[in-house]
């Protein structure tokens, strides 16, 4: 590898590190197979979004400081989750004598398929995926970061994740009723208002069974893991991936 | 009773709360399609932010000048610095021209005032004369969403009121023949009010005129019919000129209901020969709000009702589980400010999605703003296991070591646990919802395996 090629600094959320592993190796091994110099750093934790988001963001001081210092100097920062990306650009405190690392932390982070389609600027992928795949776009990534237009805003339609999917051979997107409406995930929120996280989540997978969705498939787990704890204790044959499977998978 | 409690109370009935969701989505997809069909729907939005945004930066000099031209036009001006004052005013008003019974017009401010039982108390009688409201009235309930104050109902429980209070068939649920009934009712009380009372959509400082939007007319009804037009006008109301109010009203009627325009857009100036006009200006805790600088611009609000009808949550909720006059995402950014401990639970009413930022007509970041809220409430009124237990984590995330040996605990725990302890009633997460299965390795563990 060129000693040149920008170094990445692989960003695995919390929850992905201890339930979804094959996420991770997923984004890892697709990064590399785009020809990514892709680097774990062992010491990570988590970005501090579930304190910050239930109004702890002061609290937050030491986690911030730690994820800066760990990632503070990679060229660029990847992660396979919209909702890290977003707290770590939006909801750090500011970091007092990091305000420089902070503000190259908040330029180089990308979610995932932002990462794939505007910095290696590739905007499709060739490989097979011959599945009916239904799309769940996380609030986080969608409205935070931008990664597809939300439908409430009158601006042209795009959407990151599609355009690396929707070239996949055999792949068959699914148009859901409501295309962006949440699941109801909200972390912290999924428990205390637990009967409104389970409606909305149970009314989000009856758009895509309705459709008869495969796979179901996001940018973030947590929203699946939400959705796909709904549907197995509904017992719905649904399986559900991780767009990085899915990429992984398919161009092998 | 918290939000989180209502919610499930509301949800118990699923086939209305299903029923609920999809009404409200309808009015929200209608108001996708109309602004689609505005090519510069978002330059409008930008502009109608900005307008708002100068207005507000300069509240103090707009409202004298607004005032001025008012005054000149013939119309009396009355400052209230609160509920209170505004609620004696309205009654100081009617007391000097013997006046025991009014109609009014749907109006947001008076319901947050608490203007009907102030006035009833007083021995006058009230008619609100939209007829959501008039609806409402007369289940002795508010309004459940500011622009549709009925929404909650369905027309066989209005079909049953109206038999037991206007004597209309048993049975007839036909909306036609039931808004008739509620037309020649309405009708009798607008002949006979001395006095209507309206809000206020938009003040004109430049002109000193203020209008007011309506679908059914009643506001122009009721004025045109009285002698006295009473209009309680909260602060933040005002636009600089005329030629502003094209940008509010493209964006007010699309945003609300999908409507190109609102029906009635009536514009006030001067009172007819022997008339009086009054304009009630009303601060109630927009000076506060105005000088809480993150939470300022939730005073650009037009009351368009947008975001109520965009909210996942408002939608499977209800108006009335907020337990606030104005209900949704944009009062679970105003109310904390009129009383934080009352509301504390609304600005956590939400998963922080966003669509109610992307669908405000005068661009106000409720959804950041709601994420604002949460870190102030819990300064004052956090709940101490949240509180510890965040903190806990916050230790835990700080420190490697003690993030892997809780992590690898945890999943220890979910593989080992018996499932009636995972599912255990008090978690809520396993009340309607499986775990993952535990992977053997977290990913740590495998890249230190496979990679280094």
């Amino acid at each position: 590898m060129n000693p040149s090629t920008p170094h990445i600094g692989l960003f695995i959320p919390c929850y992905v590190d201890q339930f979804y592993p094959n996420v991770a190796i997923a984004t890892l091994e697709l990064l590399e197979k785009l020809g990514c110099k892709v680097s774990y750093p062992l010491e990570q934790t988590c970005c501090g979004q579930p304190m910050a988001n239930a109004g702890y963001e002061r609290d937050t001081v030491g986690t911030s400081r730690h994820f800066l210092e760990v990632f503070g100097g990679f060229d660029y920062i990847v992660a396979p989750s919209g909702s890290c990306v977003l707290h770590v650009k939006e909801h750090f405190p500011p970091i007092p004598s990091m305000e420089k690392t902070q503000s190259e932390v908040h330029n180089r982070i990308f979610e995932l398929t932002e990462f794939v389609t505007d910095i290696l600027k590739i905007n499709r992928m060739e490989g097979t995926f011959p599945h009916r795949v239904g799309y769940h776009a996380s609030c986080h990534g969608q409205r935070g970061l931008r990664l597809a237009s939300s439908s409430e805003m009158h601006i042209s339609p795009f959407n990151k994740a599609k355009k690396l999917l929707e070239n996949l051979e055999g792949l068959e997107w699914v148009e859901l009723s409501r295309t962006d409406e949440c699941c109801g995930f909200g972390g912290t929120f999924s428990v205390t208002e637990e009967a409104l996280s389970i409606q909305m989540g149970k009314d989000r997978l009856e758009d895509h069974q309705e459709k008869q969705v495969e796979i179901l498939t996001g940018g973030d787990m947590s929203c699946i893991m939400h959705l796909q704890g709904i549907a197995s204790r509904q017992g719905s044959p649904m399986k559900f991936m991780h767009v990085a499977e899915i990429l992984n998978q398919a161009i092998q | 009773m918290s939000h989180p409690q209502a919610a499930a109370e509301f949800l118990k009935d699923q086939a209305k709360a299903k029923w609920h969701d999809e009404t409200l989505w309808f009015v929200r997809d209608k108001r996708d399609r109309i602004s689609k069909t505005i090519p510069e729907w978002e330059d409008l939005r930008n502009l109608a932010s900005e307008i708002k945004d100068h207005t507000l930066s300069r509240l103090d000099f707009y409202l004298e000048e607004f005032e001025k031209n008012a005054l000149k036009n013939g119309i009396q001006v009355h400052w209230a610095k609160d509920a209170e004052e505004h609620n004696r005013i309205v009654l100081g008003i009617l007391q000097k021209k013997d006046c025991k019974a009014i109609v009014k017009s749907k109006s947001i401010l008076t319901e947050e005032c608490h203007l009907n039982p102030y006035l009833e108390k007083n021995g006058v009688e009230v008619v609100d004369t939209d007829l959501g409201e008039r609806i409402v009235q007369f289940l002795h309930q508010p309004p459940s969403h500011i622009v549709l104050p009925a929404i909650h109902l369905k027309k066989g429980e209005i079909s049953e009121l109206f038999h037991e209070k206007l004597h209309t068939e048993k049975g007839n649920e036909d909306p036609t023949y039931l808004t008739q009934a509620a037309r020649i009712h309405l009708r009798e009380k607008f002949l006979q009010a001395r006095v209507a009372i309206t809000g206020v959509n938009f003040g004109v400082a430049e002109t000193g005129e203020f209008v007011v939007c309506t679908n059914e007319g009643n506001a122009d009804m009721g004025v045109h019919l009285a002698h006295v037009h009473i209009a309680c006008m909260g602060i933040e109301k005002l636009i600089p000129r005329r030629s502003d109010l094209g940008v509010f009203l493209r964006l007010l009627a699309r945003s609300a209901t999908g409507q190109p325009v609102t029906n009635y857009n009536s514009h006030f100036r001067s009172p007819s020969p022997g008339k009086e006009i009054h304009v009630i200006l009303v601060d109630n805790g927009r000076t506060a709000q105005l000088a809480r600088e993150k939470f300022r611009n939730s005073l650009k609000c037009i009351r368009c009702g947008a975001c109520m009808n965009t909210c996942p949550i408002y939608r499977r909720s209800g108006g009335y589980s907020y337990g606030s006059t104005v209900p949704g995402p944009i009062g679970s950014i105003l109310s904390p400010g009129l009383d934080m401990k009352k509301h504390s639970t609304l600005p956590f009413a939400s998963t922080l999605c966003g669509s109610c930022s992307d669908v405000c007509p005068v661009k106000i970041n409720i959804h950041e703003q709601l994420y604002e809220w949460r870190q102030e409430i819990t300064k004052t009124h956090g709940e101490l296991g949240k509180s510890l237990s965040m903190k806990v984590a916050s230790g835990i995330f700080k420190s490697p070591l003690a993030y892997k040996i809780s992590g690898s605990l945890m999943r220890s725990a979910l593989k080992n646990l018996p499932k009636s302890l995972i599912y255990h009633p008090i978690n809520s997460w396993g009340k309607g919802r499986n775990l993952p299965e535990t992977p053997e390795l977290s990913f740590k563990e495998w890249y230190k395996r496979n990679r280094s």
